[in-house]
């Protein structure tokens, strides 16, 4: 996929660069908004700590690293004792952010998330980029089986962000959360999306930011900024198209998602940048089954396979997550 | 609480004794149950009497009192020994002997913290106390506290890929304030430790690792008393380890001639035996 037949216009736009920006061309963004966040609540809450296994500045936990260079462990690239010595500090009274790549943080730290975190319930925070399919690196940068993995796990909060104000909110929501949260971070020059809509994000509640009359989507992170822009194409051409965002994948918000999905007449559509196996879409299915609602339902999310590497937009279009295929995928659904 | 730099710390004798009384107590849980890893808790019952009778500080009556040295097991297997440690030290009431490994129980065959007092972490997955350590470590170090953090470990355990990174952050924090202690028993799951993955030399790995190491014999009260005052009072700014070399079943002289395996076998009419057998060491 890192190879095109015809020479690149845009260089930045073809290369399989482990970092890429999710922001389309002339998108509004905010730098770093999570590093800013923890920066702006660690000088009310002296217990906030920042480690990261040598990916502090592909996290944006540098921004705290400068702000309180004494507050800040580089663990070094040692995801295991990463998580481990996370679970130290918070056994010992601290609110540890851990930062990672999800990659490295589902795969090889688990075991030491589920049992020296999770199993004790301790609050750490374990914040990590590339989560889904925002890298075009490859498998080894891509995780596409992060929430499932983690969604597994007994006591683990998973949040979903889908752009910097979301971030914004979350961050002070997840530290006040006394348990182990999973954020899965956008890093970088990150959308700035949802400031157009009543929204404020609450862990564990999902929000209606849309209505309408022959589509639901149901979406959490940045798929949730594609149905925003899939309901707005989809309307052009009379569909209505509602929009449930569910930043908290885990606990599921599922009075929203039942009340929403109980509507009649409406195609309900599962948006989520994760595997089809595991992910909210699985959450949502198993909820409705569960709760006797029958709906017609289908599902936007990465394919059961190990991803190509390439361009974020070609990896976006080949996979059905940029706004075009989704809008392709539900008029085809819908005829 | 015991402490450590009183005059009047407890004699090598006594601390024979209290070596003698967790043995006992390892081995009235194992005849509970007809099961439980004895072997391992006979061999490290001088490390612990050492440890909670002489050179750690903590508060029977407060197991989380902040001031404590925390002692993380991640040897979960190893909770029988440490339950018997615990009390003796009188953090656990010696009645719970009754309930070891029963449904319900405070004693789990496997140590959680949620479970038991003075029980610090939840072992079983092995290679994750030192990371855990070296977390701790650090904390007490940001809230000035001067208390320790212990980290039983086996040899088996340094088979972990996790227990060398943390063996590597924590030189690289100079974590003075870090003993772990290494119990070689030359025994793990499938068989002697040195050949499922030769371990050796350890002292020199250590030491490679940033480390000040010492090797002492596991069994030798007054080598261990000399051997955690050094890593108490060493000045360098290291993490410290003691390589402990010990005798699975030690004590019990027909266990301890039985063929070594991982879980040692003890039949049914053996338990009075071996509380005989640690009774008679006591008059020797």
């Amino acid at each position: 996929m890192s190879q095109s037949a015809t020479p690149p216009a845009k260089p930045r736009l073809t290369t399989s660069a482990m970092i890429a920006s999710i922001a389309s061309e002339g998108q509004r963004t905010r730098p770093a908004p999570f590093g800013h966040a923890l920066v702006k609540l660690a000088r009310e809450r002296p217990e906030i700590v920042g480690l990261s296994a040598d990916l502090a500045k592909y996290t944006d936990l540098h921004i705290f690293a400068q702000a309180f260079p004494d507050r800040f462990y580089q663990m070094g690239m040692a995801e295991q004792l990463l998580m481990g010595a996370a679970a130290g500090f918070a056994r010992e009274g601290f609110l540890p952010f851990a930062t990672t790549y999800a990659v490295f943080a589902a795969r090889r730290a688990y075991d030491f998330i589920a049992m020296a975190i999770a199993e004790e319930n301790l609050p750490v925070k374990i914040a990590c980029g590339l989560p889904g399919l925002t890298s075009g690196y490859g498998p080894s940068h891509q995780a596409t089986e992060d929430v499932a993995i983690f969604r597994g796990l007994p006591n683990m909060v998973i949040v979903d962000p889908c752009d910097a104000v979301d971030i914004e909110g979350a961050v002070p929501a997840i530290v006040d959360h006394p348990g182990p949260v999973y954020l899965r971070l956008l890093r970088g020059q990150v959308p700035v999306v949802l400031d157009e809509y009543n929204y404020t994000f609450a862990l564990g509640r999902a929000a209606l930011l849309r209505d309408g009359a022959e589509v639901l989507f149901i979406s959490s992170g940045l798929m949730t900024m594609r149905a925003l822009e899939a309901a707005k194409a989809l309307e052009a051409d009379r569909i209505g198209a509602a929009v449930l965002h569910s930043p908290t994948l885990k606990p599921l918000d599922e009075a929203a998602v039942l009340r929403e999905a109980s509507k009649p007449g409406r195609l309900v559509v599962v948006a989520e940048n994760h595997s089809v196996v595991g992910g909210l879409g699985e959450a949502v299915a198993g909820l409705l089954m569960r709760s006797g609602v029958r709906a017609a339902f289908r599902q936007v999310g990465l394919p059961d396979e190990f991803l190509a590497a390439g361009a974020l937009p070609t990896l976006h279009d080949r996979y059905g997550l940029s706004t075009a295929a989704v809008v392709a995928a539900v008029k085809g659904w819908l005829a | 609480m015991v402490d450590p730099t009183a005059a009047g710390a407890l004699s090598n004798t006594s601390l024979a004794e209290r070596a003698l009384r967790i043995r006992r107590h390892a081995l009235r849980m194992g005849e509970v149950q007809g099961q439980g890893y004895v072997g391992q808790a006979l061999g490290i019952a001088d490390v612990l009497a050492v440890a909670y009778f002489h050179a750690l500080r903590h508060r029977a009556d407060d197991p989380a009192w902040d001031g404590r040295d925390r002692f993380l097991l991640s040897i979960g297997h190893y909770a029988i020994a440490l339950y018997a440690a615990l009390i003796e030290a009188g953090i656990l009431p010696e009645e719970e002997i009754e309930t070891y490994g029963a449904d319900g129980s405070r004693l789990p065959m496997s140590g959680m913290a949620s479970y038991t007092p003075g029980m610090e972490i939840s072992g079983g997955s092995l290679g994750q106390g030192l990371p855990i350590a070296v977390g701790m470590g650090l904390a007490l170090k940001r809230k000035g506290s001067d208390a320790f953090v212990c980290n039983l470990l086996s040899d088996g355990e340094l088979n972990e890929g996790a227990t060398w990174e943390a063996a590597m952050s924590a030189a690289h924090w100079r974590l003075d304030n870090l003993v772990a202690l290494v119990d070689v028993n030359n025994q793990q799951a499938d068989g002697a430790s040195s050949g499922v993955l030769g371990f050796e030399p350890l002292a020199a790995r250590w030491e490679a690792f940033g480390w000040h190491a010492q090797r002492v014999d596991g069994h030798d009260i007054p080598a261990l008393v000399a051997a955690f005052d050094q890593a108490r009072s060493l000045p360098a700014p290291k993490p410290r380890v003691l390589i402990c070399d010990t005798v699975m079943g030690r004590g019990v002289p027909f266990l301890e001639a039985r063929e070594k395996t991982h879980f040692i076998r003890v039949d049914p009419a053996e338990w009075s035996l071996a509380l005989h057998a640690i009774d008679a060491g006591r008059t020797a």
